[in-house]
């Protein structure tokens, strides 16, 4: 599987990363060996097998819909890069 | 017999016994800190003050006066958490973990927040974003990772132990790679809640001490259900110190002939292979057994893993964590965040979990990933419908050189290939001392339990460890 750098500017858009042109040949070459090694999981047959997506049987974990205190506000925005009042502050998104 | 040597159930006597207190335990371990810690690199944060303020509270624990270092990727109430990343450079949680809080409630002291692969991504340590930790046995080689500087503390004796966190080998490689013990447990027995998440089906919090039975004492305060994790199984826990009665008669051990293969390293191959001769003559049974899937763990763990720490990090976006880079606008500002936040590991794991995400490429790639791991599950089944325990080495070779392995992904991936498997079948594993190579570094036997049947593996392992002296051996620093 080759990943070509217009691929590789594709995913990096997708994960929200900017990358520069010289990280645009690394990752376009690591990732498409990186496949080629996945490319390996083409020789079984999985047909009929169920795919797992946890190794525990656990399945709609319900609680009683009881209130509880929270994090207090001061504390979930202690972090934030850049607040006003009650709020996180972003970039503006609408001309 | 200097303090710091001590391991937890050793300094438990002395401390209850009031032989010793815990002022002058701390004042050991930092005198040691201070005098090794610039060579091994073990630690981002050491919280000396937060220590002797702990040490002085809470004194009737199980736990009491006993020195702990925490992996950085486990959140801790007001001490900065960072997962060796820039990106969360000066993170402070705002609420404690559950393995913390557990550890709080019996009295723990925190020496310190350890260092590991950013995101906990990687096998050497050496993905840090801040500096690499250094194997205590030789300093110019590599700890292993994630769980590096939990490793290279607890070996050091820079802590008395630690947690770690294994999602593809974590803790028991790093723990192989420095001569220590290293137990992953069963996925769901312990609780995630506050465990910085790299790939939420196989993400395990563990322990990393200098004996099995400190695992043992560890794991009866951390283990059981935790309503704040929904992934936490309902299954009531042991109590892991009883189980250690070194009785390993008629046990029967299963030998995977695929994790015994051609161009292994001869030195690891013959120290486990003598340390399978050691059980049986202290009456286990080996038994040759298949886990034919082997080969393909490696492939299968990086389309899920990275899949989903693909999702699982996309919350980094610089409105919520701490740090953000300027952009022309919203997006721009994401990108630029995540461009100079984040490493290359994880830039790349990053991307190759959103391509195998990406739209047309989820059953090719995801599905499959996952199709397989039911095959990989079922190898493990049917194994223990024959066998206890599952003996293997815990890695391919003993500590490697820096630099050995950064610039190709895929052999740095490789170092993992004997204890993948356990997490993708969601089975317990530790790694316990079992010889040196000629160089003099350690190297690990690997025991894989059945689901919750963490006992088994410690009964056998502390039995293999109180009969050899290899858990005896302290690098020189």
């Amino acid at each position: 599987m080759r990943i070509d750098r217009k691929q590789v500017e594709h995913i990096a858009k997708l994960s929200r990363l900017s990358i520069t042109e010289e990280e645009k040949d690394i990752f376009g070459t690591q990732l498409s060996n990186i496949l080629d090694y996945i490319e390996k999981l083409n020789e079984l047959d999985t047909r009929d097998v169920t795919p797992t997506s946890h190794v525990i049987e656990l399945t709609n974990v319900l609680r009683d819909d009881t209130p509880r205190t929270s994090l207090p506000l001061e504390d979930a925005l202690g972090n934030a890069p850049d607040r006003t009042e009650k709020f996180y502050r972003v970039p503006k998104i609408i001309e | 017999m200097e303090l710091y040597r001590l391991g937890i159930s050793e300094l438990k006597e002395l401390l209850d016994k009031k032989e010793v207190s815990p002022k002058e335990v701390l004042d050991s371990l930092f005198k040691r800190i201070d005098a090794v810690e610039d060579k091994v690199k073990a630690f981002v944060t050491v919280t000396r003050d937060k220590a002797y303020e702990m040490a002085a509270k809470n004194t009737d624990g199980v736990l009491s006066g006993i020195p702990l270092a925490i992996k950085d990727n486990i959140c801790t109430k007001g001490i900065r958490t960072t997962c060796s990343s820039k990106i969360l450079e000066n993170f402070i949680p705002p609420y404690e973990s559950t393995v913390t809080s557990r550890l709080l409630e019996a009295g723990y002291v925190l020496v310190g927040k350890t260092n590991l692969d950013e995101f906990a991504m990687g096998s050497s340590t050496e993905n840090s974003g801040f500096f690499p930790t250094r194997n205590p046995w030789d300093l110019e080689r590599i700890p292993g990772g994630s769980s590096g500087g939990s490793a290279a503390a607890v070996a050091a004796d820079e802590c008395i132990g630690a947690l770690g966190s294994d999602t593809g080998g974590s803790i028991r490689q790093p723990a192989s790679l420095c001569g220590v013990v290293g137990l992953k447990p069963t996925y769901g027995r312990v609780s995630r809640y506050g465990l910085v998440a790299f790939a939420s089906s196989l993400d395990q919090i563990g322990t990393i001490t200098k004996s099995v039975k400190d695992a043992a004492l560890l794991m009866n305060v951390i283990s059981g259900h935790d309503p704040l994790d929904s992934t936490s199984a309902p299954v009531a826990a042991p109590d892991f110190t009883e189980v250690l009665s070194k009785d390993i008669k008629g046990i029967k051990i299963g030998v995977p002939k695929e994790y015994f293969i051609e161009g292994m390293d001869k030195e690891v191959e013959s120290a486990v292979k003598d340390a399978i001769k050691t059980l049986e003559s202290l009456g286990a049974i080996p038994v040759e057994v298949s886990l034919p899937h082997t080969g393909y763990a490696i492939a299968t763990y990086y389309i899920l893993a990275t899949s989903e720490a693909s999702s699982n990090l996309a919350r980094y976006d610089g409105v919520k964590y701490g740090f953000r880079a300027e952009g022309k606008d919203l997006i721009d500002m994401y990108m630029q965040t995540r461009a100079k936040g984040f490493g290359s590991e994880v830039k790349r794991r990053i991307m190759l979990g959103t391509y195998a995400l990406s739209a047309g490429y989820y059953e090719a790639y995801y599905k499959k990933a996952q199709q397989v791991r039911t095959l990989i599950k079922k190898d493990f089944e049917e194994a223990f419908k024959q066998v206890d325990i599952i003996a293997t080495p815990t890695a391919p070779e003993a500590a490697f050189r820096f630099g050995e392995k950064t610039d190709d992904p895929l052999k740095m991936y490789l170092s993992d290939i004997f204890t993948i498997s356990v997490n993708l079948a969601g089975v317990p594993g530790i790694s316990v001392p079992c010889g040196f190579t000629s160089n003099n570094l350690p190297v690990g036997l690997q025991l894989i339990g059945k689901h919750f049947d963490e006992a088994t593996i410690l009964n056998v392992a502390h039995a293999y460890e109180q009969s050899t002296e290899w858990h005896r051996r302290k690098p020189e620093l």
